[in-house]
């Protein structure tokens, strides 16, 4: 190999001009030069790789300017230490040129023809690029599940990195379609159009998505101005009409647009088409599908969450949940209050809670939810609407059993009357205004386990500022505190209590729903029901004006 | 009733009904300025939120307790919605973008944001307000399925950086910018620096300029982590001292009723009272550690000291606890730096003047 090190240089200088008939066998090009640039002596690999190259010919009349340039610095005075290898064409070739100095004066030029390295240095480049740019593009895409703002994203890195304005095409929804226009340097317009995919060629099979059809190269003017986006004024050179596989739901399809005339997809670069087509149908269909899904679940889901509570027939109800799972929106608890048909009639309440957390649990607190609100004309009768249910829950398949209290609740003058029932649920708690809480003297079994359910009912009032608190065991079960693994137990809730007399419904409930979180470790918890039940004690009696009572409950 | 017409006015009268719990006097009294032209903007900001503020600085200064400060809040919180149901206060369609507004999970101070959700709906922008500790799971899906302009993010106890940080981090990866606001920021909203957030927010009209102006989206990078925010965290500290929580709490009670001997006489609430008091330092230790800055735990401890003299607890005991804590973590440097530093700033304190309690960083909320 050849050396372009002092080391070479000195060898070369020690075997003098004997070396000469060697050198012409070298296998790679090497030049001798004077100072001046005129050759003094070149070898036959030389000859083929400078055919007009001869000795006493000038430098500067056969090699290019690179090396030209090059001699002419070196031969004013070699660099202090050895200077980076100089690479240039040469012809259609890539040489690399590695100068020696000889002690007459003269510079030693080994040539090394680099062009394989450099075709494979360059490829490789352009490949490393595309990689990143492809995982940065899949990752901007993956980004979100919002289909929108993933049809935004696709036609914006369209027109950044593929041509220089992107229209994204979705599938059909009813006559319309959603257009995403992109400039490369201008904003993403979305818009509902209708449109007839005959009028651009290859479109109708490509939103089909099925069966696989490649991108098609169009001829500007065949394409309607729809396409066009807005703000793309310059004249269109090429259009290519790209589908988005989407792995069995539609995905849409990209369409291309550059000005140029020249066909400006390198192979490279179509192969970059293609895979960014691949993640961004992927993309898109995976929007799309999540999409649907949340829809469908928010449809579900609604009947299962719990209701907003308000003020009813002169009586405040406030009522806080939080499921066992960040995750969820809905568990085992839950609270309804069914109003009286009037003022005069008792408001139902009922707060309960399923074995088991999540949505199977969810599931049958739905059914409960129902059955007692079939059963709202026995309301006069726990007794009977508990016995119902228990019926009703023995006879389904789920074998899932129940806890829960019943509240009758109805406002008389400046009190409101409560009939409290138990079914093997926690108690309610009664804060007087003066800040003492009792436990509401009411025992019932479970309901949905025993063929027979016994309960007693409790009779209480409510003055002005005082609040019957229904909950469930999540709060008392809250694990953590200071030293991580204690329960929250009653004895802390009704001392918490003491200090809420007198406060509005909301506030205890939003109280007692933050003690218990904050006592929380972070070893995760069990659904949380509260409800408060309050006089709307500035609210005028109902009896006096209805009126104004719809007036504030709005 | 005789009207006030300046916001000041109002004020005081709104406080005198708020802390007296008459909520329709306070309803009536916001409804009735709505209808005497005073600007909904201005009732909610100066009017309204002033009033909040006092309640919060009320309860920090111990003037009022944890339920009547939520019981306060939540009258004020009526007159909020009563003041958004008033004609003046509604809005044809929504002529901006749409945006969204939550609180940090663990955060219980919805008030801030609702106060925000109102002002940006004054503005024109369709809000989506997801209200109190909003959990980030939660938070993600709904960014999923509405794909708003920006989040706005309000924190008010420090301790919920680290979830703050979660919640910003796990935002900007679905494209969406954040502008993160209150108290748990910093004054100056260095913590939201810290924590990467696109903007940060002094208050609501700050927070609608921001918008205003636009927010551009967040470009995320393939390989960012939220790691690289906080390099810091790679000495493992922040999640050493949370996991020993518990057994730091169970070690320096104690060792503090054999190092501090009025403990002798208490009984098991006042335990409790002070094993939860630990149990706060250690979380303000611990965000401390997270931010990379002492001084979120030094105005902790400093409005600690200033609350247990009002109660008549010898703010001695918080050194003691201090010594017990820096012995049990003598293996990490930085806890250790904090402690000394929270060591220095009760002598100064015990020194000079009391200072000014800052309700700012009051976080003990129980």
């Amino acid at each position: 190999m050849v050396k372009a090190s002092r080391g070479a240089s000195a060898r070369s200088r020690d075997t003098g001009s004997q070396a000469g008939t060697s050198w012409a066998d070298v296998p790679f090009p090497v030049l001798v030069a004077d100072r001046h640039g005129r050759l003094a002596r070149l070898n036959d690999a030389a000859r083929t790789l400078l055919p007009l190259a001869e000795a006493g010919g000038w430098l500067h009349e056969v090699a290019p300017p690179w090396l030209v340039d090059a001699h002419r610095s070196f031969a004013e005075g070699p660099p202090a230490s050895a200077a980076a290898p100089l690479t240039g064409p040469v012809g259609d070739r890539m040489v690399t040129a590695r100068p020696t100095a000889s002690p007459d004066g003269e510079v030693v030029w080994w040539l090394l023809d680099d062009t394989d390295r450099h075709r494979a240095e360059t490829e490789l480049r352009g490949e490393k690029q595309r990689c990143e740019l492809l995982t940065d593009v899949s990752s901007t895409l993956l980004s979100t599940l919002n289909l929108p703002r993933c049809m935004e994203v696709t036609a914006a890195l369209a027109a950044q990195h593929l041509a220089e304005a992107a229209v994204l095409v979705s599938p059909s929804q009813g006559r319309h379609h959603q257009l995403t226009y992109a400039c490369r340097y201008g904003d993403v317009r979305q818009v509902a159009r209708r449109i007839d995919p005959y009028s651009v060629p290859g479109l109708p099979e490509a939103l089909q998505g099925f069966p696989p059809v490649p991108a098609r190269w169009l001829d500007p003017g065949e394409i309607p101005d729809w396409v066009l986006p807005p703000g793309f004024t310059a004249a269109v050179g090429s259009v290519i009409v790209t589908p988005l596989p989407g792995h069995g739901v539609p995905a849409g399809v990209l369409i291309l647009l550059r000005s140029g005339t020249e066909r400006a997809f390198s192979g490279g670069e179509e192969n970059f088409a293609r895979l960014f087509a691949a993640r961004a149908g992927a993309a898109l269909s995976a929007a799309r599908l999540y999409t649907e899904q949340t829809a469908i679940t928010a449809t579900l889901m609604r009947e299962l969450l719990p209701p907003a509570l308000s003020s009813v027939h002169g009586v405040t109800y406030a009522g806080n949940y939080r499921p066992a799972s960040d995750h969820e929106r809905v568990g085992g608890d839950f609270y309804d209050v069914h109003p009286g048909p009037d003022p005069s009639r008792e408001t139902l309440v009922a707060l309960g809670d399923v074995a088991g957390k999540g949505l199977d649990a969810a599931v049958l607190t739905g059914k409960i939810r129902n059955t007692l609100h079939a059963l709202l004309p026995l309301a006069d009768d726990h007794q009977r609407v508990l016995r119902l249910l228990n019926g009703a829950l023995l006879t389904s398949h789920h074998g899932r059993f129940v806890t829960l209290v019943l509240a009758s609740v109805r406002r008389d003058g400046n009190r409101v009357d409560l009939r409290l029932t138990s079914a093997g649920h926690l108690p309610p708690l009664l804060v007087r205004a003066d800040g003492t809480v009792e436990e509401a003297g009411t025992r019932g079994t479970l309901v949905g386990a025993l063929p027979e359910v016994t309960a007693q009912s409790y009779e209480t009032t409510l003055a002005p500022g005082e609040i019957c608190l229904l909950y469930t065991d999540g709060i008392t079960e809250a694990r953590g505190g200071p030293l991580g693994d204690e329960l929250y137990g009653e004895e802390r809730l009704r001392r918490a209590l003491t200090a809420c007399g007198g406060m509005p419904a909301e506030a205890v409930v939003e109280h007692v729903q933050m003690l218990a979180s904050q006592w929380l470790g972070p070893g995760g918890h069990d659904d949380m029901a509260v409800v408060a039940i309050g006089m709307d004690r500035n609210g005028p009696a109902p009896a006096v004006t209805p009126q104004d009572t719809t007036r504030r409950n709005r | 009733m005789n009207r006030p017409t300046t916001t000041a006015g109002l004020h005081e009268q709104l406080w005198q009904a708020v802390v007296a719990a008459d909520e329709y006097a306070a309803v009536d009294l916001v409804v009735q300025a709505m209808d005497d032209g005073v600007s909904g903007e201005d009732l909610l900001l100066d009017v309204i939120a002033r009033v909040q503020e006092r309640i919060g600085s009320e309860w920090a200064a111990d003037r009022l307790t944890v339920a009547q400060e939520h019981a306060a809040t939540a009258i004020n919180e009526r007159v909020v919605t009563a003041l958004s149901h008033h004609r003046a206060m509604r809005q044809g369609k929504p002529s901006r973008g749409r945006v969204t507004v939550c609180c940090v999970d663990g955060e219980w101070h919805a008030f801030p944001a609702r106060l925000v959700a109102e002002i940006l709906q004054l503005r024109g922008w369709q809000v989506d307000y997801l209200g109190a500790q909003t959990p980030t799971p939660h938070l993600i899906a709904h960014l999923h399925s509405t794909n708003p302009a920006a989040v706005l993010l309000s924190g008010s106890i420090p301790t919920h950086l680290p979830n703050a940080h979660r919640a910003v981090t796990a935002c900007q990866a679905t494209g969406v910018p954040v502008v993160a606001g209150g108290r748990a920021f910093g004054a100056d909203g260095r913590y939201a620096r810290v924590l990467g957030a696109d903007g940060w927010a002094p208050d609501a009209r700050a927070a609608a300029a921001l918008l205003e102006e636009g927010l551009t989206r967040s470009v995320t990078s393939a390989g960012r982590q939220a790691l690289d925010d906080l390099p810091h965290l790679a000495d493992q500290e922040y999640t050493m001292v949370v996991q020993a929580r518990p057994r730091l709490v169970r070690q320096t009670v104690l060792d503090l009723e054999t190092r501090f001997s009025a403990m002798a006489g208490y009984d098991d609430e006042q335990r409790e009272r002070t094993a939860e008091d630990i149990a706060h330092i250690i979380d303000f230790l611990a965000t401390a550690l997270y931010v990379d800055d002492a001084e979120v735990f030094l105005t902790f401890l400093t409005w600690t000291a200033h609350l247990l003299e009002a109660r008549k607890v010898p703010a001695a005991s918080l050194l003691v606890g201090l010594d017990i804590l820096a012995e049990q973590l003598h293996d990490f440097p930085r806890a250790l730096r904090i402690l000394t530093a929270g060591r220095s700033a009760l002598h100064a304190m015990a020194a000079g003047p009391p200072a000014l309690a800052e309700p700012a960083a009051a976080g003990a909320d129980a």
